[in-house]
């Protein structure tokens, strides 16, 4: 791929360099999560791209470099490259690598510690009323499928209105404009 | 191409099937994990594929049907014996040079470049190398040929977590790199799951189950529910191994209908690949086998229950 072996025969000029622009990130892998590697992978790119670690243009690890860190099959790698790439988050260069090509809604630090501590509170609450930690985040999933599916048969709905809303302003921009 | 292809393979040391009617197709590109016993002929089974053994009966090709042991079988073959057989007084620099020799393909540089990335030192005595520097030796002596395809037999057996982690690591890398296919022997399950992308089941000389580690995990379940699991016969649902614990029933099924609800009263999980490989060894009639036709089967694998 990119790494140049070159006729380095002698030891010491062999040592390990870095290929010309390296990843702002590394993965790690959880092996008791029950989650497919591959989805691991993929679960990391688009959290570093929440928390900012990443950004556009950014070049995700090589499979070399992911695979030598992890000892993990190399399909992996390409299989979660490939998920990333179908999500539009990623994109394939030949010869170059992945690099990141889409963003996900941010959300800032202060935001997050914001909303950590209000789930701590509830979490408080849940556990006065006696739930376990399994009980928590058995409730915790089941409610967020709950919001989810809410969410998108809500948002299918309002989608028709919201395009019309749009075209409308956009109308009345355009004859603004003429005035 | 197919890596290796057997078919009706069969090895008799004196009185004893080491071996018997062993069907094989492995695709290239593929790193396959060999799983089975001690005893089960998984070293059986990869000295013919590196034409060390002649077949008793049955037949056996490699890389695309090349005769094992024959002339482009053994320049696109590298062969990692359980042992590893390395020279204890030669320095690994030494050794390396003998390998070298020893071979009519050879990169001798490239060689040295991994030694030094793995720090492993040239000058010191094979045997005075850590466990860990002597496979990474051995590794680097068959990859330093480029072979098409990689037998390892047990490689990890005597290396500790860490060595194990970097020798995997390595050899991954190689993988990405170079797309060469491997064929590795273990008995180590646990860390199968994140390497192998192929698996085989050899258990008392006999095939148990081949394929795609994906295709494999998609069409099996494990299902825990009642005590009682004769409820499930009523809806033709393979079972490969039943476990009962106290007041519950764990089974490891074949789905014929991926996707198909869990039966009433039961709760359905996914298999990891260590359920499916103690599973099906933990009950040796078990058999799931890709038919003569392979992928042209619309049905699916053939099912020998």
């Amino acid at each position: 791929m990119t790494i140049d072996k070159g006729s380095n025969a002698s030891p010491a000029g062999a040592a390990t360099d870095p290929a010309a622009i390296t990843s702002p990130i590394g993965f790690r892998l959880d092996p008791a999560s029950g989650v497919p590697t591959y989805l691991q992978l993929v679960h990391q790119v688009e959290q570093a791209l929440r928390v900012g670690h990443l950004k556009e243009g950014d070049r995700l690890p090589t499979v070399k470099e992911a695979v030598e860190s992890l000892a993990i099959n190399p399909n992996t790698v390409l299989k979660a490259y490939r998920e990333l790439e179908h999500r539009g988050l990623a994109v394939g260069k030949p010869g170059q690598g992945t690099f990141i090509a889409g963003t996900l809604p941010r959300v800032g630090l202060a935001e997050q510690a914001a909303l950590r501590k209000s789930l701590l509170e509830w979490l408080r609450v849940a556990d006065d009323a006696g739930l376990d930690s399994e009980g928590i985040a058995a409730l915790f999933a089941a409610s967020l499928r709950d919001f989810l599916d809410g969410r998108d048969e809500e948002r299918a709905r309002r989608g028709k209105d919201r395009r019309a809303t749009r075209r409308q302003s956009r109308a009345s921009r355009v004859s603004g404009e003429v005035a | 191409m197919n890596v290796i292809e057997c078919r009706g393979l069969a090895k008799r040391y004196r009185r004893a099937w080491a071996l018997r009617d062993c069907g094989l197709v492995i695709p290239e590109g593929h790193v396959v994990a060999l799983v089975g016993p001690n005893g089960a002929g998984k070293t059986t089974l990869l000295n013919l594929a590196a034409g060390l053994f002649r077949p008793t009966a049955g037949d056996i090709t490699v890389l695309g049907g090349q005769q094992p042991g024959s002339g482009a079988a053994r320049v696109g073959i590298g062969f990692v014996s359980q042992d590893a057989p390395l020279y204890g007084h030669l320095r690994a620099g030494d050794m390396l040079a003998l390998a070298g020799n020893l071979n009519i393909t050879w990169s001798h540089e490239r060689a040295l470049a991994r030694l030094a990335d793995l720090r492993v030192p040239v000058d010191r005595k094979v045997r005075a190398l850590s466990g860990g520097q002597r496979a990474q030796l051995a590794l680097t002596i068959a990859l330093a040929k480029r072979p098409r395809l990689l037998i390892l037999d047990e490689p990890l057996a005597r290396l500790d977590p860490l060595a194990r982690h970097e020798f995997m690591a390595s050899l991954m890398a190689e993988v990405a790199e170079e797309g060469l296919s491997v064929v590795f022997s273990s008995h180590v399950v646990a860390e199968l799951e994140r390497i192998a992308d192929y698996l085989i089941v050899l258990n008392e000389g006999r095939l148990q189950l081949a394929g795609v580690v994906e295709d494999l995990l998609a069409v099996h379940r494990v299902l825990t529910g009642p005590e009682n699991e004769n409820a499930l016969d009523a809806q033709r649902i393979a079972v490969v191994h039943t476990r009962k614990a106290g007041a519950q029933t764990h089974l490891l099924v074949r789905n014929s209908a991926p996707g198909a609800p869990a039966p009433e009263g039961w709760q359905s999980d996914p298999a990891s690949l260590e359920d499916l490989v103690l599973g099906y060894l933990r009950d040796p009639d078990a058999r799931m086998l890709p038919g003569p036709a392979m992928a042209a089967s619309a049905g699916g694998p053939a099912v020998t229950p």
